[in-house]
């Protein structure tokens, strides 16, 4: 199980809405997943073609936990201004702090990000912010009171896996919180790997809605990180440098 | 008397049948959908969409999309 702030979940996938091919083939590929918490931005209606479709208004919202990012924001401010609009739509109590700082790398910027969780948390929001694989920031985070932390594996959207897994590890091992891995995870040994790695959920996007078939793609990555998951609890063998036999030496049958 | 406001950062021009913020989601087709609304920087609770609106007023209407 995986509790975020009061509230709990089986799946340890949380999947992000963007950029699917159609939204038929998203709401198979969120269904399949498994996923029990969904993320989405939050942006000016265009107001002149109100008729668009609209993937959250086709949810059955019961089912599923929002999850909110400040995506577009680049100070705490608006950060926190976005945050506020998200809870006042009364679907939702918790939000992804993500304030980029680079445009190209999309990485967040450290000290904004600091800075908004510290105004959110006093506002009363679960805070789920979205860091570098920054092992002190984390800790700082995880000390400030947030209700998870979502370090990157690496940049978002480009699906290099973990770059980093020291660190991730690092952060794992010291947080008193949940560990997300969000960002960058490209294929389902990504996922695997995050999870054995000890992480207790993984947040992607990209690799699903990019896939060639995403609705595969969502079922892989839920078997993925139940895999990971369990064989991280299982706990692996120990590597060695040379081979063991598996088969008995006793009893050889010699023709 | 015209009023005209901001919305979504278009100018506006108010239909005289519109009064108040209730009204305009209406007349918007957008009084079903899940939105959410800022007025002059203020974010609104459901219960004060009965407020009128004034000339320059600025409104935002606000919803959620698809997002990772």
């Amino acid at each position: 199980m995986l509790t975020i702030g009061n509230k709990t979940f089986n799946s340890r996938l949380l999947l992000g809405t963007g950029k699917y091919p159609s939204f038929d083939v998203q709401k198979e590929a969120v269904q399949v997943s498994g996923s029990e918490i969904l993320t989405f931005a939050v942006r000016r209606m265009n107001i002149f073609e109100p008729s668009q479709p609209n993937f959250l208004e086709q949810l059955d919202l019961s089912k599923y936990t929002l999850l909110p990012n400040t995506a577009g924001a680049k100070t705490a401010e608006e950060a926190v201004r976005i945050a506020k609009l998200a809870k006042a739509s009364g679907l939702c109590d918790m939000i992804k702090v993500e304030i980029i700082g680079c445009d190209q790398s999309l990485l967040p910027d450290p000290v904004e990000t600091l800075r908004a969780t510290k105004m959110l948390l006093d506002e009363g929001f679960i805070v789920l912010p979205y860091t570098s694989d920054d092992v002190v920031l984390a800790r700082r985070l995880c000390e400030m009171g947030v209700h998870a932390i979502m370090p990157g594996a690496s940049p978002i959207g480009s699906g290099r896996g973990i770059l980093n897994p020291l660190n991730l590890s690092f952060i794992i091992e010291q947080s008193t919180v949940p560990v997300i891995i969000d960002a960058g995870i490209g294929s389902p040994k990504d996922a695997a790997y995050a999870m054995e790695l000890g992480a207790d959920a993984v947040l992607l996007n990209t690799a699903v809605s990019e896939a060639g078939d995403p609705i595969k793609m969502a079922l892989a990555m839920k078997l993925a990180i139940e895999a990971g998951r369990l064989g991280y609890e299982a706990g692996r063998m120990s590597e060695r440098d040379y081979a063991v036999a598996s088969s008995p030496a006793e009893g050889l049958v010699t023709i | 008397m015209k009023r005209t406001i901001e919305l979504n950062g278009n100018r506006y021009d108010m239909p005289a049948e519109v009064g108040n913020v209730q009204e305009l989601l209406g007349h918007l087709e957008l009084a079903e959908r899940i939105v959410i609304v800022e007025m002059n920087r203020d974010i609104l609770a459901k219960d004060a969409y009965d407020l009128p609106i004034n000339d320059r007023d600025q409104i935002e209407i606000i919803h959620f999309v698809g997002g990772g």
